[in-house]
């Protein structure tokens, strides 16, 4: 039923699995191997639940050691290997194939290090991303990428998809914050990439490793920076009749020099959904709602609040509201972070990740409803404003098999139209499964064979993750 | 004597490199020449960037800007300030410090991951830098991320393009993500310390929610006392309360002095270009990245040991130093005094034959050389661009 190809297992591969597990049980301990359909299930798939493969076998390790000698064996039986933090990827990046050993890091999830002398963390990747702030918040610090899966999701996971989140507008996301990992190649070998010191001598290893989609090595560790938790922060709403409208305000306000920490966009089914599920006091009667958050002192932050007030009056503002409390603000954001599970509720869905100019804004949102209306399809937007990373999420019945179909083609053309407004298929969730067969969109045959390149000279059998990022046709030689 | 290539398009430097990997000869890669930092390049041929020139796009209601590389960064920096903009990594002018003529381009800036003292606060080049188009050894030109601030499709090569000194492609094109110019700045001035207690009191500024832009240690030296610096920019009232907070906190570490906008601007200024460390102009000069904590024990070391002059920067995790020009240039005791506490130092200023001796790039762990190895293989397979320099 499903339009995304998932390579047919290698029955070589396949006839071999008694000898194959015999080797994991040889190196790991008994419960860091599991081999029970029953159990293996629940590795068959991560938040693209469209698509699932119950894997050969899972190993969890619980060292960076038994990692390389896991990924030792698996290279040399040439048996493909998927990494697996916590299995949120939206983008079908921890799916596996049948013939695949998913390995997991949720078993090395210690803090190793806390220093805030330096400003840095030191964990293990399996570590969730909520749990690397909540080791350093009593000390006055926090982690700042801050995806909406932040309580679920692992700084593994983080690493590999280079996550962004609401907050990145000012303090940028994975790659900007992390320092240096410990990561282990496909033949085994260890590597210490950077460090708690800021500059990386040589290339910029870390920067490839950040992004690369769990495809040129397992990441085992992590530092990353800390920083100091900010004085006091407070979103305000504000609502408007058109997309223009908003879309003009958060230019106005980029133009005038403030860079709030965050400004989130939704439309109206959108608002409606989230107000319904965490009653924030969304206004209900405008077409779109910014929520924008400010930090600092309260001087400051009343400063800024006013400013923005000020821009913002050019755009028609309705409903502005100025969160009061701290429940006021945390029921401001956790409509806004809830908004993909609240629309759950309601309907299938599939949530895309493009990103566009900001300029582009009212465009594409037109360009999206004449998209989707073409489908027979019903949308919603959901937005990072400020950096141009838009979250359609289109609505369809997953019990259909035709509206399935319908729906990833939807989404398909939505994210084509980013890329010709001038921006990109994924700003943060990847291109995992979903996007692969849109990279020649985004990219020419040129760009791609030397990214495939770079994948073969440092996984010469294509074994981590080898059926995502890249058209399955046209691996270079 | 070498000759000098100037294409004006991108068509013309991939016919040059094809050419160059066909008949396996060597090319240097050029912007304006400002930084001659890294390895001695053996190259009868050099192709230089500069009449690669133009700014391509400049949105500023959406901080972006695309430059062709050899756009000198003055005319991207006078363009930036009349719409009262900034790259936000504050890149160092080398050319006092290496006594040099050239016209600093954003093509040479980028390709040695430029970035001052702001770095600690708003990151570096690569953390800005969101696009590229370079083409690879290959004489193809590609291109990796765009114009969006947020673009995680397929490998990150932008970063990896970023300090990657010219030995992976020669950049075409590169973008930046912008930051608006500040209302103003200030600095607070403690005199006296010693480097610990100015480590300290640095790292707990930097503890605070103040937003410390810069903070830096200048050592005692001609009768002057020690100076330890720290910097706050952003409105006008925010930066009045917070200099007033900091200066609170900080009282421990001694009372300070306050610098307004003009005196803190030159005084930046003249730490992002190591002036202090500009004569006498034959020493040679270490930039040492290492853990903030580890910066005065390591600076203590190559005191003692080689008689340097230091500069801290980035709360002490920046040690610019001298040393003396002969023999090894201190290479000896400036990686003994790294390699005890982890880190890495290069040498930004030697004399040729110093640069020729010496590894003037930290030494990387073989698995780790192994891999940047194969890397710069599936860019440059027959070794043209600036062999020797990394
Ligand atoms: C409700 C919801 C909201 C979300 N919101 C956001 C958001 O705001 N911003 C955002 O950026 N993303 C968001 N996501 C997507 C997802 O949470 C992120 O991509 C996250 O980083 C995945 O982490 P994970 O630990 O679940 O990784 P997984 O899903 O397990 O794996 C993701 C990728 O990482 C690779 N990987 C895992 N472990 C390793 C390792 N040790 N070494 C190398 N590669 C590895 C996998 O192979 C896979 O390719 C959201 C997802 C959901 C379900
Ligand atoms: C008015 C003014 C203000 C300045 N302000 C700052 C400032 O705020 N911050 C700052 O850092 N600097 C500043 N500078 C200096 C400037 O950033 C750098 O010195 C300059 O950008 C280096 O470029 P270059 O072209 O001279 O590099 P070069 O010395 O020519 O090259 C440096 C390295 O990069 C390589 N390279 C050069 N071009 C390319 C290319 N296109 N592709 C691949 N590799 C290449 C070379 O091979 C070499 O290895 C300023 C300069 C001026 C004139």
């Amino acid at each position: 039923m499903s339009a995304i190809e998932i390579p047919k297992p290698d029955p070589g591969i396949l006839a071999r699995r008694d000898a194959i597990l015999a080797g994991l049980a040889a190196l790991v301990p008994p419960t860091s191997l599991i081999t029970e359909e029953d159990e293996r299930r629940a590795f068959d798939t991560d938040a693209l639940t469209a698509y699932r493969r119950i894997p050969l076998a899972v190993v969890l390790p619980e060292t960076t050691e038994q990692v390389s000698k896991v990924l030792t064996f698996l290279n040399q039986q040439g048996v493909k290997v998927v990494a697996r933090g916590a299995g949120t990827s939206l983008a079908g990046g921890a799916i596996p194939s049948e013939d695949a050993v998913v390995l997991g890091v949720s078993k090395m999830n210690r803090i190793l290090d806390v220093d805030t002398d330096n400003r840095t963390i030191r964990v293990e990747a399996g570590v969730t991303n909520l749990g690397v702030t909540g080791a350093v918040s009593h000390l006055g610090f926090f982690y700042a990428p801050d995806p909406s899966s932040q309580l679920a999701c692992t700084i593994a996971g983080n690493i590999a998809m280079n996550s962004g989140g609401a907050h990145c507008l000012k303090y940028g996301v994975t790659t900007n914050n992390v320092l240096g990992v410990k990561i282990v190649m496909i033949d085994g070998t260890v590597l210490e990439i950077g460090g708690a010191h800021l500059d990386a001598p040589g290339y910029d290893l870390l920067g490839l490793i950040v992004g690369s989609e769990g495809q040129l090595g397992i990441v085992t560790e992590a530092t990353l920076r800390i920083l100091p938790l900010a004085e006091g922060a407070r979103p305000m709403l504000m609502g408007f009749q058109s997309a223009e409208d908003a879309g003009a305000c958060v230019a106005a306000i980029i133009a005038s020099g403030i860079i709030p920490v965050a400004i989130e966009y939704m439309d109206r089914p959108a608002i409606k959904v989230c107000e319904a599920f965490a009653h924030a006091g969304y206004p209900l009667d405008v077409e779109a709602l910014l929520i924008i958050e400010v930090e600092g002192s309260e001087a400051e932050i009343e400063d800024l609040i006013g400013r923005i007030t000020k821009i913002a009056a050019d755009f028609n503002p309705s409903g502005l509201r100025i969160s009061q409390s701290e429940a006021e603000s945390a029921a401001i954001w956790k409509g806004r972070k809830s908004a993909f599970g609240a629309m759950g509720r309601l309907a299938d869905y599939i949530c895309m990740d493009g990103t566009i100019p900001t300029g582009q804004l009212s465009a594409v949102l037109t360009g999206i409803a004449r998209i989707c209306d073409g489908y027979g399809l019903r949308v919603s937007n959901i937005f990072h404003a400020g950096d141009g990373n838009l979250h359609p999420l289109v609505l369809f019945n997953a019990n259909d098999p035709d509206e399935q179909d319908k729906a990833e083609r939807c989404g398909e053309d939505i994210l084509k139209l980013c890329v010709d407004l001038g921006g990109c298929l994924t700003g943060e969730h990847g291109v995992g499964i979903e996007k692969r067969d849109l990279m020649t969109y985004q990219f020419n045959t040129i760009d791609l064979d030397q990214q495939m390149r770079v994948k073969s000279a440092l996984d010469p059998q294509w074994l981590l993750n080898p059926h995502k990022v890249f058209p399955l046709q046209g691996r270079p030689v | 004597m070498t000759s000098i290539l100037l294409p004006d398009t991108e068509a013309e430097i991939e016919a040059i490199v094809h050419e160059a990997a066909q008949s396996r000869s060597p090319l240097a890669i050029h912007g304006g020449g400002s930084r001659p930092i890294g390895g001695i390049v053996h190259a009868h041929r050099t192709l230089s960037t500069q009449q690669m020139t133009g700014i391509t796009l400049y949105e500023p209601s959406e901080l972006v800007l695309s430059a062709r590389a050899g756009t000198p960064l003055a005319l991207i920096q006078e363009t930036l300030a009349a719409n009262r903009q900034r790259l936000p990594f504050e890149p160092i002018d080398y050319r006092h410090l290496l006594g040099n003529h050239g016209t600093p381009t954003i093509g040479g800036m980028t390709a040695s991951n430029s970035s001052g003292p702001r770095r600690i606060h708003s990151g570096a080049a690569r953390d800005a830098l969101i696009g590229i188009r370079a083409t690879t050894g290959r004489g193809e030109t590609i291109k990796s991320g765009g114009r969006v601030m947020k673009n995680v499709t397929g490998y990150d090569f932008v970063k990896l393009m970023a300090g990657s000194w010219g030995t992976l492609g020669v950049l075409t094109e590169v973008t930046y993500k912008l930051l608006p110019e500040v209302e103003t700045e200030v600095t607070l001035l403690l005199s006296g310390l010693s480097a610990e207690r100015a480590v300290a009191a640095m790292t707990a500024a930097l503890a605070t929610p103040f937003e410390v832009t810069g903070a830096a240690h200048l050592p005692a030296g001609d009768g002057a006392p020690s100076r330890t610096v720290l910097r706050i920019e952003g409105f006008d009232a925010s930066v009045t309360y917070r200099t007033a907070r900091l200066e609170g906190l900080l009282r421990p570490f001694g009372s300070f002095e306050t610098l307004g906008l003009e005196a803190s601007r030159v005084l930046w200024k003249s730490i992002r270009d190591v002036e202090a460390l500009e004569t006498p102009h034959d020493a040679a000069i270490w930039r040492i990245s290492v853990r903030p904590s580890d910066g005065p024990e390591v600076g203590a070391k190559l005191e003692a040991a080689l008689g340097s002059r230091l500069l801290y920067d980035w709360a002490g995790g920046l040690i610019w130093a001298s040393a003396p020009a002969d023999g090894d240039g201190g290479a000896a005791v400036v990686r003994a005094a790294v390699g005890a506490v982890g880190g890495h130092a290069l040498l930004v200023r030697g004399s040729p034959t110093l640069r020729a001796s010496v590894p003037v790039f930290q030494p990387e762990a073989p698995a780790v050389a192994e891999m940047s190895r194969r890397i710069r293989a599936t860019f440059d397979p027959a070794g043209i661009l600036n062999p020797g320099r990394m």
